[in-house]
C-alpha cells in the first residue's frame, strides 16, 4: 500500500490528494531537491544516496541525454556536447556572457537568449536547465511516491526578469508547476528560521564552487527585502583547490604533469582541503603515472596562508554591499553561511572578524538553500496550519511606472512593495478627440524617463473621441509572486483594453540596480526640480493649445487690440515654456490667466446666451 | 482494544516530534472518504481532546477518537522503506479490502 507521512493537525490529505511539494536549488555547479516530510525538511537522495546533482547535461549522438555525474564524466572527452554551468547563460544574450572565447561550446546568437549547437541540434539554456530540473523532479516523485503538486525554485537575488522568466520556463518544460521563485539568500535565511527572528539586517555569504555572492537582507514584519547584492562571478571553492594543487606541484618539485596526473592531483587537493576542515594537518601521498612521488604534509595554517588572498577577495564585495546599503558591519544582526567552501575554518574566521560576530554555520551550507525552498514550498502547497502562515518574502527592487506628458516617470508600484501586488491609476487624454494612447512602462527611481529603464511600450486604441481630460483610462500594474510584471490599460466606458507582459530580453545586473537606486537618491533634489519644470511646461502647453482653439472658434469676441494683447501673452508664455526656469513659466502662466480672463468670461456669456436662446425664463431650472 | 507502534515507527515518530519542536503525540484515525470507503488519518497532535482514547506505545502517546477506534483495533503502525520512498504503513487486521493503491480501505 501507499506509504503515509505525518501531517500537521487537521491537515491530513484525502487519498490521492497529497500535496507533495519540493524545493529546488538550481545551482551553477550543483543542484539539489528537498522536501518537508513528517514535519522535517530534508534533502532527497538519488539511488546511490547522493544529494548533489552536478548541473551538467551531456547530449549524446544517439538522442539520449545524460545528466549529473554521468554527464560530468563526458566533459573531458566530449566538451562541445557537455554543457556545464548553464545557469550563466539563462536569459542572457551572447554579448552578456563573459569569457565566451574560452568556452568549448558552439554558440548561436539568437534574439533574447544565446543558444548552443549540440549533436542533438540547437539547444537553449532553458532546455538544458530543464534536463537538470526533470532529473530532480523524477527523483522527488520517486522519493515521495506521487506526482509533485509544485515546487519552489531558487534564483540568485540579482537575477533580473529575463533570467527569472527563463528559470520558470525551464521548470515548466521539465513538468514542474512552479509555486514561486525564491531568492537564494532569502531561502537560506528561511532555513535558519530568521523570519521569526528579530527584525533587522542580515548578511548572507554564499561561497559556492565557482561563484561568490554576498546579499544584505532586511527583515521587517516577516518580509525579507534584498537591500544590496554584490559578489565575484569567478571566485569559489575550485580556486582553493587550484591553489593547493599549485602548492603540491611546487613542493613536490613537479612541473608540467600529464592531464591524467593533473586531474588526480586536483582531486587529491580537493580531498585534502575538505579534510583540513576537521584535521589540523593532513598527509598528501600519491605516486604519479610519471613515476614522481608526492609525500608531503599540509598544516591547516599553511593552507590558510596560501589561500589567504582568495579569502581576502571576498572582503571587497562585502564592503561594497554594505556601502551600497548605507550600513556598517556592526549594523548586521546575523550572518548566514551558504556554499560548501564556507566550511573552511579560515573563511569562517575572516567573515566573523569582519562582522564582529560568529556566523551561522550549524546547517549544512550545501543544502541550506534547498531546505529553505522546501519549507516555503510546503507552506505554499497548503501543508501548514493557518496560524503558522508566513508572510510573503520578496519585494520589488525598483519602482515600476509609466511615462506621462513631458517625459516624466509616474511611479505606480513603489519599490520595496511586497509581491504579488497590483496597483491601478487612472489617466486621461491630453487632447480633444484623442482616440489612442501610448504607454511606456518604466523601471527606476528617477523622475525623468530618460534616467529610468524602459521595460516595454504598448498602445491602447479605440478610445471614443471626447474632450481632453474626459476619458478615464485605468492602468493596472500587476506583479506576480515571481516578480514578473504585466500592465493593462482599460478605457472605462467601452472596456477597450490593451495588455503587455514584460519580458525584457536583457535585464539589469545587480550592480546596475544598485547604481540606479543610488542615482535616485543622489539626484532626488535635481529630479524634484526637473519634475516641477516639466509639470509647468506641460501645463503651459495645455493652456496655449486650449486658448488657440478657442480663438479659432470665438476670436470675433475680441477687439483687434484685445486680440493683439492675448497673442502677445501667448507668445510670452511660449517663450517662457521653452526655457528651463520653472518659476518664470509659473509667473507667465499666472499673468496669462489674467490676460485671458476677459476672453474666457465672454466665451462663457456667449455659450450661456446660446443655451438660453429660444427658451422662456421659467423653463430654465437653476 | 489497542493500537500500537512498531519499534521503527516509534523511533521515527519520536524523532519527528523532537525536530518539530512541539506535540504531545500522534493522532490516528479514519475518515469516510477515498475510492474504497475509508481513509487513514495520521497527524501530529498538539493537544489531547477530552474524548480521545489514549494509548502509550514505546513511551509515545497515540491518540484516537472513539469513533475511529473500532475500525483500527489491533492495528500496528509501521515505518517502512520502499526504494527511494519511505513512510508509515498501517497493519490493520480489520481491513477486508483495499483500493488498488492501498490508500483507502473497507472493513
Amino acid at each position: 500500500m501507499a506509504l503515509l507521512q505525518i501531517s500537521e493537525p487537521g491537515l491530513s490529505t484525502a487519498p490521492h490528494q497529497h500535496r507533495l511539494a519540493a524545493g529546488i536549488d538550481l545551482g551553477t555547479t550543483n543542484s539539489l531537491v528537498a522536501t518537508v516530510r513528517n514535519g522535517v525538511p530534508l534533502c532527497l537522495q538519488d539511488e546511490e544516496g547522493r544529494i548533489l546533482l552536478p548541473s551538467v547535461v551531456h547530449y549524446l549522438p544517439d538522442g539520449q541525454v545524460a545528466v549529473g555525474r554521468k554527464a560530468q564524466v563526458a566533459q573531458a572527452v566530449d566538451p562541445r556536447n557537455t554543457i556545464v554551468s548553464v545557469k550563466r547563460f539563462m536569459g542572457r544574450g551572447l554579448k552578456d556572457v563573459a569569457h565566451v572565447e574560452t568556452m568549448p561550446y558552439d554558440f548561436v546568437d539568437a534574439e533574447g537568449m544565446v543558444r548552443l549547437r549540440t549533436v542533438q541540434g540547437v539547444k537553449s539554456p532553458v532546455e538544458v536547465s530543464a534536463e537538470v530540473l526533470r532529473d530532480l523532479r523524477i527523483r522527488a516523485e520517486r522519493s515521495l511516491g506521487g506526482e509533485l503538486t509544485g515546487a519552489v525554485i531558487t534564483v540568485p537575488a540579482y537575477f533580473d526578469d529575463a533570467q527569472r522568466q527563463a528559470t520558470k520556463d525551464a521548470a515548466r518544460l521539465a513538468g514542474i508547476n512552479v509555486l514561486r521563485l525564491l531568492n537564494e539568500p532569502t531561502a537560506a535565511a528561511i532555513a535558519y528560521g530568521l523570519e521569526n527572528a528579530s527584525e533587522g539586517v542580515y548578511a548572507v555569504y554564499d561561497l559556492g564552487g565557482g561563484t561568490f555572492d554576498l546579499s544584505i537582507l532586511r527583515l521587517s514584519r516577516g518580509v525579507f527585502e534584498v537591500v544590496a547584492t554584490s559578489g565575484d562571478a569567478s571566485l569559489g571553492g575550485d580556486d582553493f583547490d587550484h591553489r593547493l594543487f599549485c602548492w603540491i606541484l611546487d613542493n613536490a618539485g613537479i612541473s608540467l604533469p600529464s592531464d591524467r596526473d593533473a586531474r588526480r592531483l586536483l582531486m587529491k587537493a580537493r580531498e585534502v582541503k575538505e579534510r583540513l576542515t576537521s584535521d589540523d594537518s593532513v598527509p598528501i601521498r600519491l605516486t604519479l603515472d610519471s613515476g614522481d612521488e608526492v609525500d608531503l604534509t599540509l598544516d591547516r595554517s599553511v593552507f590558510a596562508d596560501i589561500t589567504a588572498t582568495l579569502v581576502a577577495k571576498t572582503l571587497k564585495p562585502m564592503k561594497k554591499a554594505l556601502r551600497d546599503a548605507g550600513l556598517e558591519p556592526e549594523d548586521v544582526k546575523g550572518v548566514v553561511m551558504v556554499g560548501g567552501a564556507t566550511r573552511m575554518p579560515h573563511v569562517q574566521k575572516t567573515v566573523g572578524d569582519f562582522f564582529g560576530q560568529t556566523p551561522l554555520t550549524n546547517l549544512d551550507p550545501d543544502t541550506v538553500v534547498a531546505i529553505g525552498a522546501a519549507m516555503q514550498a510546503n507552506i505554499l502547497a497548503g501543508n501548514r496550519a493557518a496560524e503558522d502562515e508566513w508572510l510573503l518574502l520578496d519585494v520589488i527592487p525598483l519602482s515600476l511606472g509609466v511615462e506621462t506628458m513631458g517625459g516624466l516617470a509616474e511611479k505606480i508600484i513603489p519599490r520595496n512593495s511586497t509581491i504579488p501586488t497590483a496597483r491601478a491609476q487612472d489617466f486621461t487624454t491630453f487632447k480633444d478627440g484623442q482616440t489612442a494612447m501610448a504607454f511606456h512602462v518604466l523601471q527606476g527611481e528617477r523622475e525623468l524617463v530618460s534616467a529610468c529603464r524602459s521595460l516595454a511600450r504598448f498602445e491602447l486604441r479605440g478610445i471614443p473621441p471626447m474632450v481632453a481630460g474626459a476619458a478615464r483610462i485605468r492602468v493596472t500594474f500587476q506583479v506576480d509572486a515571481d516578480g514578473l510584471l504585466s500592465v493593462t490599460a482599460r478605457e472605462q466606458t467601452t472596456g477597450t483594453e490593451a495588455t503587455v507582459q514584460v519580458k525584457p530580453a536583457y535585464g539589469l545586473a545587480d550592480d546596475e540596480i544598485t547604481e540606479m537606486l543610488k542615482s535616485g537618491f543622489e539626484h532626488a533634489r535635481d529630479d524634484m526640480e526637473l519634475r516641477g519644470l516639466k509639470e509647468q511646461q506641460v501645463e503651459a502647453e495645455r493652456v496655449i493649445e486650449a486658448t488657440e482653439k478657442a480663438l479659432l472658434a470665438d476670436g470675433n469676441l475680441l477687439s483687434d487690440a484685445e486680440r493683439a494683447d492675448l497673442d502677445a501673452a501667448i507668445a510670452a508664455l511660449k517663450s517662457a515654456a521653452a526655457g528651463e526656469d520653472a518659476r518664470a513659466i509659473k509667473i507667465q502662466l499666472e499673468s496669462f490667466n489674467r490676460a485671458s480672463n476677459e476672453f474666457a468670461s465672454r466665451r462663457m456669456d456667449k455659450s450661456i446666451r446660446q443655451a438660453l436662446a429660444g427658451h422662456k425664463i421659467d423653463e430654465i431650472r437653476l | 482494544m489497542a493500537v500500537t507502534l512498531s519499534d521503527k515507527a516509534a523511533k521515527h515518530i519520536g524523532n519527528f516530534i523532537d525536530r518539530r519542536g512541539k506535540g504531545v503525540g500522534i493522532r490516528l484515525g479514519v475518515r469516510t472518504s477515498g475510492c474504497s470507503g475509508m481513509a487513514y488519518k495520521l497527524e501530529f497532535a498538539d493537544e489531547v481532546l477530552p474524548e480521545d482514547v489514549v494509548f502509550e506505545s514505546h513511551g509515545l502517546k497515540v491518540l484516537i477518537d472513539p469513533k475511529s477506534l473500532p475500525y483500527m483495533d489491533g492495528t500496528e503502525l509501521d515505518f517502512v522503506r520502499e526504494g527511494l520512498n519511505e513512510g508509515f504503513k498501517f497493519n490493520n487486521p480489520n481491513v477486508k479490502g483495499e483500493c488498488g493503491c492501498g490508500e483507502s480501505f473497507t472493513v
